[in-house]
């Protein structure tokens, strides 16, 4: 990897998360308003400039960053200061396999806008998200606090229980793209297939029948693969621990769970965890499912090769580098947009609600799912031989 | 860079593997230090090019198993108290000591004469792919059979917290 390889992916990287996180808070106050009627946080201002809202993100942290640092008595003083740490990491360096581009030759540089491209992309999130789990764990033991013990309880109970369905759940998707390397999933999103393509290798319309190109689908995951697109999500969502499925929270019945004992910036940064996954979620999403950073129908390479003409090389892929980010993040915003309207619309689930979603809907779906895809795969095979 | 990382990490996963030994008084430290030492272990196979073993030590050891034994731990709220009756034995303790350091350096010794120089490891040699074509090709057989007792493990375990149900 080159210097400038790891400058622009990093600029991404701290843009994105320095941005989203706060920014999330105000998303998720002004979403809540006004799914629920009221006007929302307007209020915090700065010499009388209020920008609707904005500056709340900005008094929270001054709050958050003034307040009483507690630590209970009887508590395990030192799970109890790294457990937030544990828990908001994670998130953070999910962000390191996501592509938010793809490759591009500019001035003689060669700019990957991945911070890392592993061969085993998607299984980095799963493992680093495996660990998130202790960060919830240990916090509710670490406080000494009975409400605490049932929330860590809850949440070890919960996030296994969906890492199981998590990871089976697309693994129909990587039979079908044959890798685990994001960027690799969102090069072969490029490509499109005919619709009524099976028509002509089924011999029922003669070869090179003109009408067969005009319907052209994008290969995405979610066309490939509708319904783990949602399983995926519910099992994302399940993870992150937010309503619907904050049971380890569950505010009527255990107060606060697992971060009770938590004040100050060590709970501000269990929130900050929860924003961040939100987006980690939306861009795994998009990279998985949605197309990554590409246009539908629009091959990325077909593009800078049709711009080089008028715009010279180096600008051609410069313009489609800022293209394919911000194609990146309208899809991340719009998850995101989907996930907080789930968020204020379900009431929270009982707690076997939860389980029985994750052991007997989910992983039963997934597992079904492999067995499908992999008939699917074949007959595709055994069709267009 | 990597003998610093080799060093870093074996001397983490030792020191740690002790820890579990060590921290008698609180389980929850035994635990954790387990989990310090699977993922010591995992980023020693990084370092062995063979990534994919690595994570799923992480995702299944470090984030999935250690978890359900702290689970328990904390459902059984298993806080300081036990194991005092081994610090009441100095010579067993002393006796042990002895035993543990000898198995050590025999071990040491006999792996140090038999040791070969590394292989040249080929990029490719521990990723996905690479494992994926060889469990299901070379050793497809074994990879049904296990997956036919997991299933009975499976099948057994359900039965089993039925009948505690019922």
């Amino acid at each position: 990897m080159e210097t400038s390889t790891v400058f622009v992916a990093l600029f991404l990287f701290v843009l994105v998360l320095l941005v989203f996180s706060p920014i999330m808070t105000w998303v998720e106050r002004k979403q809540s308003a006004l799914m629920q009627n009221r006007i929302g946080a307007n209020r915090a201002e700065v010499f009388g400039i209020k920008a609707l809202g904005l500056i709340h993100p900005l008094a929270d942290a001054i709050k958050m960053i003034m307040k009483e640092d507690m630590v209970p008595t009887g508590a395990h003083r030192f799970l109890h200061l790294v457990s937030p740490f544990i828990a908001v990491v994670p998130a953070i360096i999910s962000f390191a396999v996501i592509p938010y581009g793809g490759t591009y030759q500019m001035w003689g540089a060669n700019v990957s806008l991945c911070v890392a491209d592993l061969d085993y992309g998607v299984l980095y999130v799963f493992a680093i998200g495996s660990i998130a789990t202790y960060g919830s764990m240990l916090a509710g033991w670490a406080g000494n606090n009975n409400f605490g013990m049932l929330g860590s309880i809850r949440v070890s109970a919960q996030m296994i229980s969906y890492e199981v369905a998590l990871g089976i759940t697309v693994v129909g998707l990587f039979m079908i793209f044959g890798t685990l390397r994001l960027t690799e999933i969102g090069v072969m999103q490029q490509e499109t297939f005919r619709l009524f393509g099976f028509l002509e290798h089924l011999d029922l319309v003669s070869a090179g029948t003109a009408w067969l190109e005009w319907i052209r689908i994008p290969m995405w995951g979610i066309v490939l693969q509708p319904l783990p697109f949602f399983m995926f999500l519910t099992a994302l969502m399940a993870e992150n621990k937010r309503a619907p499925f904050d049971t380890p929270e569950g505010e009527s019945e255990i107060v606060a769970g697992y971060f009770i004992e938590y004040s100050g910036m060590k709970f501000g940064l269990y929130m900050m965890g929860e924003w961040i996954e939100v987006v980690v979620i939306s861009a795994l999403l998009t990279a998985m499912f949605l197309g990554g950073w590409s246009l539908p129908w629009v091959s990325e390479s077909g593009m800078i090769s049709a711009l080089t003409p008028s715009f010279g090389e180096n600008m051609a892929n410069l313009i489609a580098m800022v293209l394919a980010v911000h194609v990146f993040l309208i899809k991340v915003v719009a998850l995101i947009w989907f996930q907080m309207l789930i968020r204020w619309s379900m009431p929270r689930f009982r707690y076997d609600q939860v389980m029985n979603l994750g052991w007997k809907i989910l992983l039963p779906l997934s597992l079904a799912n492999i067995v499908i895809t992999a008939f699917g795969i074949l007959i595709v095979q055994e069709v267009t031989r | 860079m990597r003998t610093a990382l080799f060093w870093i990490f074996s001397v983490m996963a030792v020191g740690s593997a002790l820890g579990v030994v060590g921290s008698l008084r609180s389980p929850i430290n035994s635990a954790l230090s387990l989990v310090l030492s699977m993922l010591a272990l995992a980023g020693l196979y990084v370092l062995l090019e063979a990534q994919f073993v690595g994570l799923i030590q992480v995702m299944v050891y470090a984030g999935a198993i250690v978890v359900l034994f702290l689970f328990v731990i904390m459902l059984l709220n298993l806080r300081g108290s036990g194991a005092g009756s081994a610090e009441s034995r100095p010579i067993g303790k002393a006796a042990g000591a002895v035993v543990a350091v000898g198995a050590v350096l025999w071990l040491v010794r006999r792996l140090a004469a038999s040791r070969a120089p590394w292989p040249e490891v080929d990029p490719t040699y521990g990723t996905t792919r690479a494992i994926g074509e060889a469990l299901y090709t070379d050793y497809v057989l074994s990879v049904q059979v296990a997956g036919v007792l997991l299933l009975a493990g499976i099948i057994a375990a359900v039965v089993l917290a039925k009948k505690k149900i019922d």
